[in-house]
This record gives structure tokens, sequence and C-alpha cells, in this order.
């Protein structure tokens, strides 16, 4: 009965993808040259991943988990999760996985750290930036793959741009969080004894807001894991290839066994980063 | 009003004149209409703004304890806070130590805090993340005086405040009062010109904050620091107080020694303040003491004494010496006795047997005096010169508080 009215139809989609266009003739410089650097990144984290031997890389998962969590068999534990990529064939794939998920959080830290910081520091710019963080974590993930696709064509740059997008708001909000939730009275206190800004963020503010930082750092890590499975849908390939090639060939085997390697290193991922993030809480309570 | 206990030829170390500190957009607005003398409440309904502090001037000198005292929400913490310009003040002068506090950029500000002043908080303010050597070395690392410089002198104040072997511990495994040993060797360690406590023991049990206070007395008595010290307890400033200044709705209404204030109270704010107050522990004997008249002397005649007794309506006198030392006690009665007896020498009626004090002594102290003899005690000078009396009745009226008339009968002392 009620049509919407044709008339006032307004045609956004366009002006976004003028909006698009322009920057793509404009600013290819730029996006260039930020491609180039994830490229870089990626290139070196790759090359390391796939350079150690495999043992060498399963000693080291086994020991950061020993010591975060606690007990030796928690390193066995973890270390057996990854030795059963290996066992199903997906080695490589998961150590290129590894090196995308790697990379982004790299670049996230590098953004959403100082982004957090500036965020804490200024009350209008924690206004403006929370919603764009809502919006940003709110959208499907699959969305961001378009202008990723659109400013760097297909390949591990683009997934890694597109993860960044999606990853990014977790450190940035829990490093505000964290900022502003140390006590009014110790940053009083470091005030009145002549504490700079500077002195005020190094000697106080971080050391303080790091639990909270360390969860954000799981969560832009869990957050980058996943959205690398779907990147690999324009070109980020690892595991999340294998998936989409088992889903595409309709095998029920190739699937599982994709899958559950991706699971396998999401929960080493999170054991050892949130037992770390614990740890760093004794003091602080 | 005026301030008395320290010479007014010295220059005060700090000088605070007509501070205003209002709260709310545009405070400036306040002093461009004429709503500035109104009441707190009348300006929040007609401007929104809240006045935080009205027209505040006092001076502290060099070595007292400065106490503002006032109920919650006077304005104290606001007041210390504007002093270094943790809240900036709207409008006024500070000076300390002959700066300008309201003149200074923030560099110049921040150098100031390091150098000139050190502040202990309520809530303890230590950062948990450091251990009690690091934390009481805070103010010198923010210096940026090298570590084993800085540890040395951490350690002098750890000492100070009896942690000494606690220093490689984190502030949360340490009890209330211990914390805030930490926090007062923070201070002490950066040696300031000036100290600020924001209550710093009102976060304490009661046992404990009695022992603090103690403690702090003590350590003044050694170091002889400037201090402002806030506190809402009355208790607590007559005990630590060289001066007191009496906060109300962001106002300065009395400044004065202890005793001052206890024994005439501005209005009756103060005096509700002081009507729960102990005074024995404040009021001294030079206070309640009655005048040292008539002066008998051990050489003269009975008659002469009894007319100079019977012409000051009191019942007895001290017999002085040449040097106007008391010797003996004499009351009418043995004078009497004398006189009918026929003896001429006043030494055969008076009692040797009598208390002397001084004038600082406390009432408190003076009650063990007032039971060990009958006899009113003798107040003397550090020469030992009779200067005047106390009766035993007088030590007990000056217990009881000059009750306001309606609330008379009530008897709760
Ligand atoms: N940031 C602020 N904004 C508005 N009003 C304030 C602010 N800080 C303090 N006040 C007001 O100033 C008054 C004095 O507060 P405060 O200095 O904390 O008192 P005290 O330390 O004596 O308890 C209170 O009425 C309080 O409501
Ligand atoms: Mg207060």
């Amino acid at each position: 009965m009620f049509e919407f009215p044709e008339k006032l139809y307004v045609p956004m989609e366009k002006w976004i993808d003028a909006i698009m266009d322009w920057i793509l003739v404009n600013m290819s410089g730029i996006f260039d040259a930020i491609g180039g650097v994830i490229l870089k990144i990626l290139i070196v984290i790759e090359q390391t991943l796939l350079w150690l031997p495999w043992p060498v890389i399963l000693l080291l998962i086994g020991a950061a988990a020993w010591r975060s969590m606690g007990k030796w068999w928690h390193g066995v534990i973890m270390a057996g999760l990854i030795f059963l990529v290996g066992v199903f064939g997906y080695w490589d794939d998961s150590m290129s996985t590894l090196a995308v998920v790697i990379a982004s959080v790299a670049v996230s830290l590098l953004i959403g750290f100082p982004a957090g910081i500036i965020m804490a520091r200024r009350d209008k710019v924690q206004a403006t930036l929370q919603p764009v963080l809502d919006a940003m974590q709110t959208m499907p993930s699959f969305v961001y793959l378009i202008p990723a696709m659109m400013l760097f064509g297909l390949g591990k740059v683009p997934a890694v741009f597109a993860t960044v997008i999606y990853a990014v708001p977790p450190i940035i909000r829990l490093t505000d969080v964290g900022i502003r939730g140390v006590p009014e009275s110790v940053v009083e206190a470091a005030r009145s004894f002549g504490a700079s800004d500077r002195q005020l963020l190094f000697d106080v503010q971080l050391p303080l807001a790091f639990p909270s930082i360390m969860v954000g750092i799981n969560q832009t890590t869990m957050m980058a894991l996943a959205m690398v499975v779907i990147a690999s849908m324009i070109g980020a390939r690892g595991l999340g290839l294998e998936v989409l090639v088992a889903i595409n060939r309709i095998e029920v085997g190739h699937g599982f066994t994709a899958g559950a390697s991706i699971v396998f290193l999401a929960i080493v991922i999170d054991r050892i980063s949130s037992a770390f993030a614990r740890k760093q809480q004794k003091h602080l309570s | 009003m005026e301030p008395t206990a320290a010479p007014a030829s010295v220059e005060p170390i700090l000088k605070a004149r007509g501070l205003w500190k209002v709260f709310g957009d545009d405070p400036q607005r306040l002093f461009e209409s004429d709503l500035k003398s109104e009441s707190k409440e009348k300006i929040q309904e007609k401007t929104g703004l809240v006045v935080g502090l009205r027209n505040i001037s006092f001076d502290v000198h060099k070595g007292e304890i400065f106490v503002l005292m006032g109920l919650s929400g006077s304005g104290k913490s606001t007041l210390i806070r504007n002093l270094i310009r943790l809240v900036d003040p709207t409008a006024g002068q500070i000076h300390i130590g002959g700066r300008e506090i309201c003149a200074m950029n923030e560099k110049q500000l921040m150098n100031f805090r390091r150098r000139s002043t050190a502040m202990v908080f309520q809530a303890f303010g230590l950062l948990p993340h450091y251990t009690v050597l690091d934390n009481t070395a805070y103010g010198l690392k923010i210096r940026g005086m090298p570590e084993a410089e800085r540890n040395k002198i951490a350690m002098e104040a750890i000492r100070t405040v009896g942690l000494e072997g606690w220093e490689d511990y984190y502030p949360s495994s340490l009890s209330g009062g211990m914390q805030q040993r930490v926090g007062i060797a923070r201070a002490l360690a950066a040696d300031p010109e000036i100290m600020l406590l924001d209550e710093p023991f009102s976060g304490l049990d009661p046992l404990i904050r009695r022992q603090m206070q103690d403690e702090l007395i003590q350590l003044q008595s050694e170091l002889h620091k400037t201090m402002i010290f806030v506190t809402h307890d009355l208790q607590e400033a007559l005990k630590i107080a060289d001066r007191i200044a009496i906060m109300q709705d962001g106002e300065i209404i009395q400044i004065g020694t202890p005793e001052e204030i206890i024994a005439s109270p501005a209005s009756d704010y103060v005096q509700e303040f002081v009507r729960d107050a102990y005074p024995a522990t404040v009021l001294t004997a030079g206070t309640i003491m009655e005048d040292p008249e008539p002066e008998i002397h051990v050489w003269q005649g009975p008659q002469v004494a009894h007319t100079l007794i019977h012409r000051s309506k009191r019942d007895f006198a001290f017999v002085l010496d040449k040097q106007k030392r008391a010797v003996g006690f004499l009351s009418h009665r043995a004078l009497d006795d004398l006189i009918r007896r026929g003896g001429n020498s006043l030494e055969a009626a008076m009692d040797v047997e009598f208390e002397t004090c001084t004038p600082e002594m406390t009432v408190e102290e003076l009650f063990p005096l007032a039971t060990a003899s009958p006899h009113p005690i003798a107040v003397v000078d550090e020469k030992g010169k009779f200067i005047g009396c106390i009766r035993n009745t007088t030590i007990i009226e000056s217990m009881i508080q000059d009750e306001p008339e309606e609330k008379e009968g009530e008897g709760d002392v």
C-alpha cells in the first residue's frame, strides 16, 4: 500500500563510487606507498616463518605457552595443536596465514596505539571516534574487501589492508579505556610532583593501562585471524583459501581439516596472548 | 582574625590574596555581574556557576603547620589544589617563596612543582607498579636525578617514616597506614619548601590515625617543615596545628591558633565544631589562670596579709620571696589562726606543700596536679616567678563549654 516514494531516492552509492574513483585517480601515490610498506613487512615476516625449521617454531610456541600459562604441559598441548596442523598437510598454508595475521596486527598496533592515546587525552576526539569505531565493528567484514581490492588489487596487501580496518578498533578502544581507567588519584599525584605529559604517559598511564592494552591486542589478533580467512577471497591465500576450495568442490574432509587448522591456530594465539595479559595484572590490583 | 603565632617581621613563605574558584562555563562573567557578593545558592540559581572558593586570603609562615579545617564540601581540597594549580584559580594571587604562581606558564609550573612543593593525598596516590623505594624516589626521578642518588635519598626518607625493610614491596601488599607512610616519605624525599597534605589520615582506622598524627608531630619537631594540612576533624586540627583556618562554603571564616579558636569561636559554625572538641588537650594553664594578686611576701606581717587577702575577695594567697617565687600557700583560715595565736611570721601559717605548673601546660596535664593537692596550683614562668594561680574548680569549669542558652540542660557533657 505504502510504497516508499521513488522521488526520495538519493544516489548515495553513486556518490561514494565517485569519491572512490577520485581517490583512485588522485591519491594512488599515497596508496602505492602504503602498499609498499605493507608488502615489505609481510615479506620479512613470511620469509622468516618459512625459513625457520618447523621444530624450532614448535619449540618457540611451546616455550611461549609454558612461560605465559605456567605449566610445562600447557606448552606441550599448544605445540601439539600446531603439530597437528602440519600433520593435516597445511604447514606452509598456516605459516602464510600466520604471516598475514602478524603483519596485520603489527600495522593495527602502529595505528591503534597512538590513536588510542590521543583519544584518551582529548574528550572531543573520543566523542568523534567512538561512533566511528562502533560502525567499523558492526559493518559486515566482507564490505571491507571491496575498497581494499579497488585500492590495491588482488593479493596479500589488500588482505592486510582490509584486515587492519576490521581488526584495529579493539586496540584503539582498549588503549583509550585503559588510560582513562587509571585512577585519578595516581594521575593527580604524578602531576603534583611535576610530571610532564610524557612522563605521565610512560611512567603512569601506559604501565597501568597495560592489562587493558593486552586485552586489546588479544582481541585485535583474534579478529585479524577471522578476517584473514575471509580475505583469502581477495588473495590472502593460506588456510582460508583451502576452506574456500573445499566449499567450491564440496569436499567435506578437506573443509574439516582446513577448518580445524584455523581453530587450532586461533586457540594457540588466544591462549598465549591472554595468558600474557593476565600475567601483567599481578601488582596492579 | 589576624595571625598571631608568627612574628610579623618575617615574610610569609606563602601568601594567598583574594582567591576565587568558580566552576562552570566562562566563570569570569560572575565578576562582570553584580552577583559576586550574593550567596552560593543564589549565584548557582541565577548563573549556573558553582562558587568553590570565595575571596580567600591567608599567610603561611616558614616552619608552621597550617591547618585548613571545614566540613566536607567546604572547599578545602579545591583550595589546596589551587595553591599549585592542580585546579586553576579563577581570580586572585598566590605567592610562594616570592614567586607568583598564577603567572607561571606550563613549564615554569612544572619546575615549580618539582622543586618547591610535594603533596600527600587521602587516597595515597601511590604508583601500584612501583616498589616502595621507587614510589618514594618518584618525585626525584621526575626531576631527572640519577638512580643511585635518588635511591639513597629515598632510603633516608623510608627510614624516617619507619618503613625500613619494606622498600622492595609493592603498595598493594601494605596496609593503609603503611601506604600513607610511603606517601609521606615520597613528599619528604622531594624536600619541598611546602608540604601539602589533603586529609592524609582521614581514610585510616581511628587507632592508626591517632598513631600517624603522633608520628607527624614527632617528625615535625625534628624537621620543622612548612605544612598545609587539610582535615575535617577538629580533634586532628587542634592536635597538630600551629594555626587553623576554618572554612565554610568556600570562605575562610576564622584564622587563629588552636587555643584562640577554642577560646573564642568566631561564629556559630565554629562554635558548633568546638562544642564537640575536648578542650583539655588544647586549653593551657596560661589561658585559664587567675591574676597573681594579691602579692604577699614572706617578710610581711599577718595583719598586712590579712588586709590584702580580704581586699582581693579571695580566701587564699601564695606567699612570695624576693625573686617573686611562690614559697608557700596561705589560706584565709590559717592566717586567722595565726593572728588569733599572736604569731608574727607568715611562715608559721603557710603550707609549703603545693603544686606548680607552667603556663604552656594543657589542662589535661593539670589533672594529676589538681588531684595531688587540695590547694590551688601556682603557675610559674621559666624563671620560677609566680604569675598566676588555678583553682581546681576553674579546671573543671574550663571543661564545660559555653553552651548556647537554648541548649542548656541537655547535659551531654
Ligand atoms: N569540578 C567541579 N565542578 C563543579 N563543582 C565542583 C568541582 N569540584 C568541586 N566542586 C564543588 O566545590 C565545593 C568544594 O569541594 P571540595 O574542595 O572537594 O570540598 P572539601 O575538600 O572541603 O570536601 C563543593 O561544593 C563541590 O561540589
Ligand atoms: Mg576534600
